[in-house]
């Protein structure tokens, strides 16, 4: 909040306005009084480059979605993907669901989302906390210490031997330990509950709160913004951690959802054999659907914490 | 924050003092113990790189080579073809990819509507959270043998030209998914870039009658040299790391000529052929000097851009 405000990038135009004081002489459209009035191709052309951009994102997501739901007359007459199927039907979202694959991996992917967020949530919180206050002795130390590890990587193989090492090969604890805390997150965290008023603090220590009780009954509250965009952070890591569960799952029981999209998607082997659904829809279909699956939770949470980090976390975060 | 912290008392010994701040370390603890265990204990296990290792008899047991897996590494043609392949793509990218999400920060700082364009960064920003095997689904959708650009071409009666699987097509496909992905995310630090740009560096060009492209590349781009320096840097010390879940994806469609990169090699040559010690030789070898770039990329970026970006952080 209190960083927050000022490096918005949804501002570009307001604030620099603000800071001459010429508010009021801005013209209703955003231009300021200088800028000379934009052509006609200019305008045409800069809407054309901003369509070309959008689609580019949207037609595929779209398309997938479209696809989903298409029949195989809708697909056979199509060129590519089904962006509007003329015969919508649910077909290809029966078949995964009576197949048990899907439905499984779909489990532990929420599983694993859920539960590791909150574990890396709660650490990041502790530790972001414990080294915002320069006073607190070896505090410097500690974060040297967590820093450091933003400019090496042990790499893979003393990753896997470790992952081995400590029995957790094939857990899914294997897909949440090992990247518990990322120390990026850790610095945005910190430098936002440095940037807290000193006096909350004091006055706090005042009324006799404790450490504890200051981080709970004061910071967390303030810091519901930056909050927002860390959790999407980090369950976006584990929705979406493909490589973990490739280098440490054994077992393909355990699969969480980008493993089942390499396998049936990518690798083309058909869903419906191997999950013992009907089969009931074009493959196609099938395919796009466990693609819709995977994507929709992204689309469903993104746009609540999409206005945050608008709010100058991140810009934040490149500054400091 | 420190500077009004009261002064400690000499007396105080370094027991006291824990004692004093037990509550603020034992919230760091669980954090500090994972810094440990998953970034500094792993570092130990590279003694692989010097044995000829075998997993039953763990490293206690494993004959001590010296340095014969970096030599067979080095001379075996494939580690040297992974490693043209990661320049090759990471330069293509550097030089291909760098410049979109300036253009794009440059088209979208321009619109005046601040509804259009809010709705536009939405749209942009998403696909950096899309993973990558869902990314690599939707281009073989779009570009792979059944895919849409076959069958466009197809129906112009053209040869159907599969993207996907084109060995010589390999770099800029990924650097066109990487575009997909990540050139509206990068925009957000150019466009915080442009905001510290002062407004009345473009009033007075407008006075002395600069047009819009004038303005542009006297004053805006100068503006933002400095972050845009900082950012080739930081890039440059992540040369040898270009997108590995992305390339292990599609490297058995390309074949490992063109699409094997040095951790795709380390990937293949240790967890799939139990080629230990050379796999770990050459994960090593990547390791220091990627550390080794990052650390002179870091200190680049500190003696020409620190000045820069705080010049304009602080106006």
């Amino acid at each position: 909040m209190l960083t927050a405000e000022k490096t918005q990038p949804g501002s570009v135009r307001t604030e620099p306005a603000n800071r001459d004081g010429r508010t009021a002489s801005r013209k209703s459209d955003g231009r300021p009084p200088w800028m000379e009035k934009p052509t006609r191709t200019g305008r045409l052309a800069k809407g054309l480059a901003l369509v070309v951009v959008v689609s580019a994102v949207a037609y595929p997501l779209l398309g997938v979605i479209g696809t989903s739901f298409a029949s195989q007359t809708d697909i056979i007459r199509s060129t590519g993907l089904v962006l509007w199927p003329d015969h919508p039907t649910l077909d290809a979202y029966r078949t995964i669901f009576t197949g048990g694959v899907v439905t499984r991996a779909l489990i532990v992917s929420v599983g694993i989302t859920v539960v590791g967020t909150l574990a890396s949530l709660l650490v990041t919180i502790g530790m972001a906390y414990g080294l915002s206050r320069r006073e607190v002795t070896g505090s410097r130390f500690i974060l040297m210490t967590a820093l450091f590890t933003m400019l090496f990587n042990a790499g893979i193989i003393p990753n896997f031997l470790l992952v081995k090492g400590l029995g957790l090969y094939d857990t899914y604890a294997a897909l949440v330990l090992p990247t518990l805390v990322s120390a990026f997150n850790l610095v945005v965290l910190r430098s936002f509950f440095m940037s807290l008023p000193e006096e909350l603090y004091d006055a706090a220590k005042v009324d006799g709160a404790g450490d504890l009780g200051i981080l709970v009954r004061i910071v967390l509250p303030l810091s519901k913004a930056v909050l927002a965009v860390i959790s999407l952070f980090y369950a976006v890591t584990y929705w979406n951690a493909f490589f973990n569960s490739l280098l440490y799952l054994d077992d393909s029981e355990k699969w969480p959802l980008p493993m089942v999209l390499r396998t049936y998607v990518l690798q083309g082997q058909s869903l419906n054999s191997a999950s013992v659904g009907e089969a009931l829809a074009p493959q196609q279909a099938v395919q796009m659907a466990v693609l819709v699956i995977a994507v929709v939770p992204i689309l469903l949470v993104y746009p609540f914490l999409q206005r945050y980090f608008t709010k100058g976390v991140l810009t934040g975060a490149i500054k400091g | 924050m420190a500077e009004s912290a009261p002064p400690l008392p000499k007396e105080r010994t370094l027991w006291q003092r824990i004692k004093r701040d037990r509550v603020m370390l034992l919230l760091t603890l669980p954090g500090l113990l994972y810094f440990i265990v998953f970034h500094y204990v792993p570092l130990l296990g590279y003694v692989v790189a010097f044995q000829d290792y075998e997993p039953y008899l763990g490293y206690m047991h494993s004959v001590w080579v010296g340095f014969s897996n970096f030599t067979a590494a080095f001379g075996e043609s494939a580690f040297w073809s992974a490693t043209s392949n990661t320049l090759e793509i990471a330069l293509i990218q550097l030089v291909f990819f760098f410049p979109i999400p300036v253009a794009l920060a440059l088209l979208l700082n321009s619109i005046t509507s601040d509804r259009v364009r809010r709705f536009v960064q939405s749209v942009v920003y998403l696909p950096h959270f899309i993973g990558w095997v869902i990314i690599v689904s939707i281009f073989q959708q779009l570009l792979g043998g059944a895919g849409l650009l076959p069958d466009v071409l197809a129906g112009l009666g053209l040869p159907r030209y599969d993207m996907m699987s084109d060995p010589d097509a390999f770099p800029w496909l990924l650097t066109l998914q990487v575009a997909w992905k990540d050139a509206g995310w990068g925009t957000i630090i150019i466009l915080a870039a442009l905001l510290t740009i002062d407004r009345q560096q473009y009033e007075a060009a407008a006075i002395d009658g600069a047009g819009p492209w004038r303005r542009l590349w006297h004053v805006t781009l100068p503006g933002i040299a400095p972050v845009l320096i900082l950012l080739l840097i930081l890039n440059l010390g992540q040369i040898l790391s270009v997108g590995f879940e992305q390339i292990l994806l599609q490297r058995d469609a390309v074949g490992p000529d063109a699409g094997e990169v040095l951790d795709t090699y380390v990937y293949y040559h240790g967890i799939k052929d139990n080629d230990w010690g050379v796999a770990a030789a050459v994960g090593l070898v990547k390791a220091v000097i990627g550390t080794a770039l990052v650390l002179g990329a870091n200190k680049l970026a500190h003696r020409l851009g620190h000045e820069g970006v705080y010049r304009g952080a602080d106006r």
